[in-house]
């Protein structure tokens, strides 16, 4: 029988109660937030139940929002139960002053280089982490570039040499 | 660079005793520009340090001010071995999102097509593990049926390696009876070539001593690393995406999913063989499905969603109303729902994943690739660690790293 996602948020809310929050089902993947510091005890908890073991990390990525004052960054786990085939998405937020989130990779080896792209790309510091360093940009870069305060280069800008940039 | 990776010996030591190798970014035995900063002892390797970004293009960054049609073409250059996958899987994210159901007949051609590439990238993947094995001969066959394929792309959308095929909803325009000719054709001449391709490895002495218990991971430990696809199931994990989570009516067909027991390069390879068979199982399946869809259902190639498909091009030149769409299409400028979507397809080297965060402006607010490469490729010093250096030549064309699903 499959993990129905009433089950896991019933689970869920037995173990942690209200801290839990923004509960979501939508196109019917149960997605909810913990407060970051519970971060580890829920990634553990949906681990190590027996009746909802959700072993496989299949993606872990960030998201900026810098108009969520005091919760700009977003750290998202996609978890994935592969007995019972049941998918769930759970989120934490930062403040963009002290991004510090605990580390997945004890958990899963997995989430290394995970969240070394995060760090890379939206300077997430991952507490624990054994070497959080940037995985894709070069390490002399000193910004994170997919912050949303970094546009996108204005496709009508006329300063460049056409004849350099081909077009 | 490579002090800290350097060995520490003790005090009053006389010279350093190992070895420091670059393997890469260039080297022939990559396939792709990343680099291996090695610590050897003789042959044997101590440790690893990898380095990848060498082609990083900020696909998630540039596709934060595209709208949904022009991310098409950033997912080609993913993995470039088998970019209709990901065509389809980005179409089929967006359709998740938008609310498009597709006609059976389109979910049978996208079926057709994505088991082509999954044949295209698993060939490109053994024959590759021949040459590192010393058999330049049989990549140099295969080859010329990879073009097969790739002439049934240029059928279907005109291009060969980067196709930025289909739309959403269906398909640009109807297969023509060409393309479904030479599909036969590949049908009815690829068995035999991918027999003699497994006859020449799969027993071969030489070949499965060097491939045989060299490169080996655990499934504990590859579940532990996230690993999908092939490389998961070559150690004894039956996760497929086509079966656990089906999209494209993949449920419609009957398949199974070959597994290994020991997780290594030989298990790795020969479960991508049997892929081959099932995907031209799969082919056959879809292809009798097609023809058995008469009169007017035949010639059904795209949802009806006229929000988001194309117009026919014909009337873009000649109607307003069909110009004002394709503009505003094109442009992105038709109502799309606020939400987030995960969707998954199973590419060629495992789960490739589409993280879309849409907040109903124009382009994605945010959206992540899942590459199966990046995830995997982290377990390659746990993996290498140990072994000598030939084998982890082997062991990096046996994973089947591609550099474009590496740095997206």
């Amino acid at each position: 029988m499959p993990l129905a996602n009433d089950v896991v948020k019933a689970k869920l809310l037995d173990q942690f109660g209200e801290v839990l929050t923004e509960w979501d089902e939508q196109y019917g993947m149960l997605s909810f937030t913990a407060p970051r510091e519970l971060n580890l005890k829920v990634l553990n908890f949906l681990y190590d139940s027996n009746e909802l073991s959700f072993k496989f990390l299949t993606d872990l990525t960030g998201v900026h929002y810098p108009d969520r004052k005091g919760e700009e960054f977003c750290v998202v786990y996609h978890l994935h139960n592969l007995v019972e085939n049941a998918r769930v998405r759970f989120k934490v937020y930062a403040p963009v002053e002290t991004p510090d989130i605990y580390t997945a990779s004890g958990l899963f080896s997995g989430a290394n280089w995970m969240e070394r792209e995060t760090y890379d790309f939206y300077g997430i510091n991952f507490v624990g982490h054994p070497n959080l360093k940037r995985v894709l940009n070069v390490d002399e870069m000193d910004y994170f570039p997919m912050r949303k305060e970094f546009p996108l280069e204005d496709q009508t800008r006329v300063d460049k040499d056409d004849e350099m940039f081909g077009r | 660079m490579s002090d800290h990776i350097n060995i520490k010996l003790p005090e009053g030591s006389i010279e350093k005793q190992t070895t420091t190798l670059n393997l890469g970014p260039t080297h022939p035995a990559t396939h792709g520009v990343f680099q291996n900063i090695l610590e050897l002892d003789g042959e044997r390797i101590i440790k690893t340090e990898s380095t990848v970004g060498y082609i990083h293009r900020a696909f998630e960054k540039i596709a934060e001010r595209r709208p949904l049609y022009q991310i098409t073409t950033l997912t080609d250059r993913l993995n470039y071995c088998s970019s209709p996958i990901n065509n389809m899987g980005w179409h089929l994210t967006c359709e998740k999102l938008l609310g498009v159901k597709t006609p059976k007949r389109v979910d049978y051609l996208r079926v057709i097509i994505m088991e082509l590439a999954r044949i295209s990238d698993h060939l490109i993947c053994n024959s590759i593990v021949g040459v590192d094995t010393g058999a330049y001969t049989g990549f140099l066959y295969v080859m010329q049926y990879r073009e097969l394929i790739y002439e049934i792309y240029e059928e279907v959308c005109g291009s060969r390696l980067t196709t930025n095929m289909g739309r959403i909803g269906g398909f640009e325009r109807n297969f023509s009876d060409t393309a479904f000719l030479k599909l036969e054709k590949f049908l009815a001449e690829y068995p035999k070539v991918q027999q003699e391709l497994e006859d020449l490895f799969a027993r071969n002495r030489i070949f499965v001593e060097r491939t045989k218990g060299t490169g080996a991971i655990s499934a504990e430990r590859a579940l532990n690393y996230s690993f999908t696809g092939p490389n998961l199931r070559a150690a004894g994990v039956d996760y497929d995406v086509r079966v656990h989570s089906p999209y494209s009516s993949y449920e419609d067909f009957d398949f199974i999913i070959p597994v290994g027991t020991s997780g290594d390069n030989y298990d790795r390879f020969m479960v991508r063989n049997s892929e081959i068979w099932e995907s031209l199982s799969i082919i056959r399946q879809a292809y009798q499905k097609v023809q058995n869809f008469k009169g007017a259902e035949a010639d059904v190639y795209h949802a009806d969603a006229p929000e988001y498909y194309l117009p026919e091009k014909g009337d873009v030149y000649t109607k307003m109303e069909a110009l004002i769409w394709h503009f505003k299409i094109v442009m992105g400028e038709t109502e799309s729902p606020s939400g987030e979507v995960y969707m998954s397809v199973e590419g060629g080297n495992g789960e490739l994943g589409f993280y879309l965060i849409s907040d109903g402006g124009r382009t994605p607010y945010r959206l992540h690739f899942r590459r199966p490469c990046f995830i995997y490729y982290q377990a390659y010093e746990e993996i290498v660690r140990g072994s000598m250096l030939s084998d982890a030549i082997i062991t990096l064309s046996s994973m089947n790293l591609i550099a474009g699903e590496m740095d997206a």
